[in-house]
């Protein structure tokens, strides 16, 4: 059946993807059109501008924002392990870093407070030795996020670092660059594609985060309240107002996906 | 293998929140107005019922034989709204009378009765490491506290305590339910948490419970209502009696409930 199946001459698809494919767009699609079919457009402008929704806002894009940065200074180096060397216990360790992935959120959060919280088991000594408690703060959000977000990074990066051509690198050697040299100036820029891809799956899934954050961080306006949080409790008294506020959280990843897709994004195929 | 092993140890970590329930034996069957009362039930009930409502449930369907009761725990609002797209429950029983008048008013249930009442209490960490003796420390410098969001009823409570006698605490986090807020002191990340008596009694020997003296300026009322759409009405009538019977009312009172 396939081998006679037909295909479309001008895109070159065969016609038996086009129906599961529609049906998987309606899907995806459908939720959203909801949201914005039931979004209180009269008195949208107006909530727009509270202070809540926008120190909310504010608050998400910063902490996602830091949250990816984490990520590409811990997750590259990670994605460059994985992807190049070879020891004992490897796959145990790629196993390990795709936890967060498998792991419900919320789990992740309390996961952080036994390891990092006041009486954890490395916060304890944080507490004791520089008087810093991560729980309940800004900070705390950014590590919650980045601990979610993180596997997305690493799994684009370590993809990409694999299927590039490492007869560039070979050269780079056989020249006489350094191997730091050749990581900066040869492997960076080829997997670049991929790691733009990476970081910005990275940031749109820290943007989203909700479950490890309230655990972990807590709930308090302007300190560790993002935009799921504020929409979560939105929803018990105020769903219009859980509405207008996921609105705003998709308007902002979308228009963050699609101009980076465009730009970037393209080239991960690469 | 060792993943696996990860894996089920957080989330052994996480179950760890969840209260223990009551095990005292049954004392002897309800009576209820006449009629047997068979087949399948479903009650919706906030989810600080958990505890004394499985009881309950358990009680009930020994005293009519070819009952089974099924619950969904939840927060009243979340219940409500399910209640009101249509979900199958024969019973609603509530953590605010507020939302059980968004039920009534949708035409979902009539003449609710208050059954129970919960009052507000400070939980602290087994030791009570900051020497927390009532809810005035709640506005001492450095220390941390945890009180319920306003949009839950506990954290309505909790502003409405604290406006009545005059203290202005600053917590570090408006958690999304009392259960969070009790866990929160169960790890000891915070000094001290505004939640209710029956979570502390729930959570007895991982919580100390501080009695509040002013805990009678706000009291949570929990409405029970047969539901108009409920497709076993005889029982839904049947479980509600139960629970305003003596029976219901010795397993709400043990659980830490006020009754009225």
């Amino acid at each position: 059946m396939t081998r006679t199946a037909p295909t479309r001459q001008r895109s070159g698809l065969p016609a038996v993807l086009w129906l599961p494919a529609a049906m998987g767009l309606a899907f995806l699609v459908l939720p959203l059109a909801a949201l914005l079919v039931r979004a209180p457009w009269r008195t949208l402008p107006g909530q727009l501008r509270s202070p809540v929704v926008l120190q909310a806002l504010r608050l998400s894009v910063l902490s996602a924002t830091l949250a990816t940065a984490v990520c590409l200074l811990a997750g590259v180096p990670v994605a460059w392990v994985l992807a190049r060397s070879a020891f004992p216990g490897l796959r145990m360790v790629r196993a390990l870093v795709t936890v967060p992935l498998v792991l419900p959120p919320v789990v992740g959060g309390v996961a952080l407070l036994l390891a990092l919280g006041r009486r954890g088991v490395l916060g304890r000594y944080l507490d004791a030795w520089f008087g810093v408690t991560l729980p309940f703060s800004t900070a705390a959000v950014v590590l919650a996020e980045a601990f979610v977000a993180m596997p997305f990074l690493v799994i684009a990066v370590e993809g990409a670092l694999r299927g590039m051509d490492r007869r560039f690198e070979e050269a780079a050697a056989t020249l006489g660059a350094s191997r730091w040299t050749v990581f900066r100036r040869v492997t960076l820029p080829l997997v670049a594609p991929g790691i733009v891809a990476g970081a910005v799956l990275c940031w749109t899934r820290a943007l989203g985060e909700f479950g490890a954050t309230i655990t972990f961080a807590g709930n308090f306006p302007g300190r560790t309240q993002t935009v799921p949080i504020a929409v979560y409790l939105a929803l018990e008294t105020d769903p219009a107002g859980a509405v207008t506020l996921s609105l705003v959280l998709i308007a902002v990843s979308v228009v963050v996906l699609v101009a980076l897709r465009g730009r970037w994004v393209g080239g991960l195929a690469a | 293998m060792r993943l696996r092993g990860w894996v089920a140890l957080l989330a052994t970590a996480a179950a760890a929140g969840c209260g223990s329930e009551n095990d005292r034996t049954p004392a002897g069957a309800g009576q209820q107005d006449g009629g047997v009362v068979t087949g399948d039930l479903t009650v919706f009930a906030a989810a600080s019922l958990t505890g004394a409502f499985t009881t309950l449930g358990d009680r009930f369907e020994a005293a009519h034989p070819g009952t089974h009761v099924t619950f969904s725990f939840g927060a009243s609002s979340e219940l409500a709204t399910q209640i009101a797209q249509g979900a199958p429950a024969d019973v609603f029983a509530s953590a605010s009378p507020a939302t059980m008048e968004t039920v009534t008013a949708a035409g979902e249930a009539s003449g609710p009765q208050t059954f129970a009442s919960n009052v507000l209490e400070i939980a602290v960490p087994a030791g009570n490491p900051a020497k927390v003796v009532g809810l005035a420390d709640f506005a001492r410098p450095g220390i941390k506290v945890a009180l319920c969001a306003e949009q839950v009823p506990c954290g309505a409570a909790a502003v409405k305590l604290l406006r009545a006698v005059g203290v202005t605490a600053h917590p570090v986090t408006l958690e999304k339910d009392v259960k969070a807020a009790l866990s929160k002191v169960q790890l000891g990340e915070v000094d001290a948490a505004l939640v209710y008596r029956t979570d502390v009694q729930a959570a007895a020997g991982k919580v100390t419970g501080i009695e509040i003296p002013e805990a009678g300026e706000a009291v949570n009322r929990y409405p029970i209502a047969a539901l108009a759409h409920a497709r076993n009405a005889a029982a839904a009538r049947a479980f509600v009696a139960y629970v305003l019977s003596a029976d219901g009312r010795a397993v709400l009172r043990d659980a830490g409930f006020t009754l009225p």
